[in-house]
């Protein structure tokens, strides 16, 4: 019944992207860091025609969204924890945003801190789903549910590396160092 | 807390990843199967934007401008569903495409047809209670890429969805009733299962077009169901 995905082709950018979109809290926002990375193809070179999307909880680990059980009064967000970024030349991407709080998973689980990531590119002709999780939280990670379904072998090329102003998060579409995809 | 998870859609629903026949995917598409995730908190929740994200002229494409855009000047409108029929009611649809000469107002594409100064082809709409969206636009025309010799895409449409939940999310493309373009298209027949190829394709719609204004094509857009069985999910003791 559902109506199929095709690819968001080459000439997205006027119709997705805007100069508020890649910032999911405001410049300023307490606790505020940049996540940059770069989005590479099979041979490692850059894509320049991709669309990255993050979603996420707040500080406190509840989802702005009916269905959370549990409101919240965070009012950081601009995009109720949403954010999005084309692309550049150089492949590049980037969203400022605050670090979100673990929250529920299944069956009494409890996941670490993470952010809900999503790719769409030309030649893509669904989106691509993945995960970033933070490098300080060795022991969160650990114990996450959902990393804990990676083989450990894949599991770094979900976790972001510190930056100077934030994180750095790859997106490897294919190759070495591919990222894990999920089917969700 | 129990939670209701969406349904995974039919084999045959959705495009593969890894479609040589489509040049572009050759070194996008990852090589290793995605991993299944059993949905979570974070998969059924999703970004639900309200009034402030959309403009009072954003749903219609040829008042974007001091004049008007060269074209035949169209409605495009219908409903966003779920998988069990449901309307989804106020969640954002963005729209971008072609001006009719078939050229995309970016800096990267270089065919060679003229941009139109009043279109530049973008728009976005919330649905209403009934999950009914409707826009004003013209008529995208087909135009030439390199995937292989002579090749055209049809006419289309790209529509975003989001839904009610991060799993629901949704790009696709809208073609047109008829296009002689379809059978030499390789994103168009990515789509395995010919039913669920068809879905893409609006109808031709006598009855919302207006008379000496504009022909009216009906596109009904089906996001994910519902599955009938929750599951668990629990706070932390508190």
């Amino acid at each position: 019944m559902t109506t199929p995905s095709q690819t968001a082709g080459p000439f997205f950018e006027f119709g997705l992207t805007s100069k508020d979109g890649p910032y999911a809290v405001a410049e300023g926002e307490s606790g505020a860091f940049w996540v940059r990375g770069s989005v590479l193809d099979g041979a490692g070179e850059p894509v320049p025609d991709a669309l990255v999307e993050t979603w996420q909880a707040d500080p406190s680990g509840h989802y702005h969204h009916p269905e959370d059980p549990d409101a919240t009064a965070y009012a950081g967000f601009t995009q109720g924890g949403f954010a999005r970024c084309g692309t550049d030349a150089q492949g590049r991407w980037a969203i400022l945003t605050v670090r979100p709080g673990p929250v529920p998973g299944r069956d009494g689980s409890v996941q670490a801190a993470h952010l809900a990531v999503s790719v769409f590119a030309r030649g893509l002709l669904n989106r691509v789903v993945t995960r970033m999780y933070f490098p300080e939280e060795a022991e969160a990670n650990a114990a996450d549910p959902v990393l804990s379904l990676i083989p450990p072998e894949y599991r770094a090329t979900l976790v972001a590396a510190p930056a100077d102003d934030g994180y750095r998060f790859d997106i490897r579409l294919q190759g070495e160092h591919e990222t894990v995809f999920f089917r969700i | 807390m129990r939670i209701a998870g969406y349904r995974l859609d039919a084999e045959g629903t959705h495009p593969p990843l890894d479609w040589p026949a489509y040049g572009s995917t050759t070194l996008r598409a990852p090589s290793r199967q995605p991993l299944l995730l059993p949905q979570t908190l974070t998969e059924v929740t999703g970004p639900v934007f309200g009034e402030g994200a959309v403009g009072p002229l954003d749903h219609d494409l040829t008042r974007q401008h001091a004049g008007e855009p060269l074209g035949e000047r169209i409605i495009v409108h219908g409903r966003v569903l779920d998988g069990d029929g449901r309307p989804v009611p106020n969640t954002l649809v963005e729209v971008w495409q072609a001006n009719a000469a078939g050229r995309y107002i970016h800096v990267v594409d270089q065919h060679p047809a003229p941009l139109d100064p009043n279109f530049t082809g973008a728009g976005r709409c919330l649905t209403d209670a009934e999950g009914r969206y409707h826009f004003t636009t013209i008529k995208p025309g087909a135009y030439p890429w390199k995937n292989h010799h002579n090749a055209w895409r049809p006419a289309h449409i790209h529509f975003s969805l989001f839904g009610r939940a991060y799993v629901q999310r949704l790009v696709t493309q809208m073609y047109f009733p008829g296009d002689p373009l379809f059978g030499q298209d390789p994103i168009f027949n990515s789509v395995p299962d010919p039913a669920a190829r068809a879905r893409m394709i609006a109808a031709f719609d006598l009855d919302t077009t207006e008379p000496e204004w504009a022909l009216a094509f009906r596109y009904d857009i089906v996001l994910r169901g519902r599955d009938a069985t929750p599951f668990e999910s629990e706070e932390e003791d508190e």
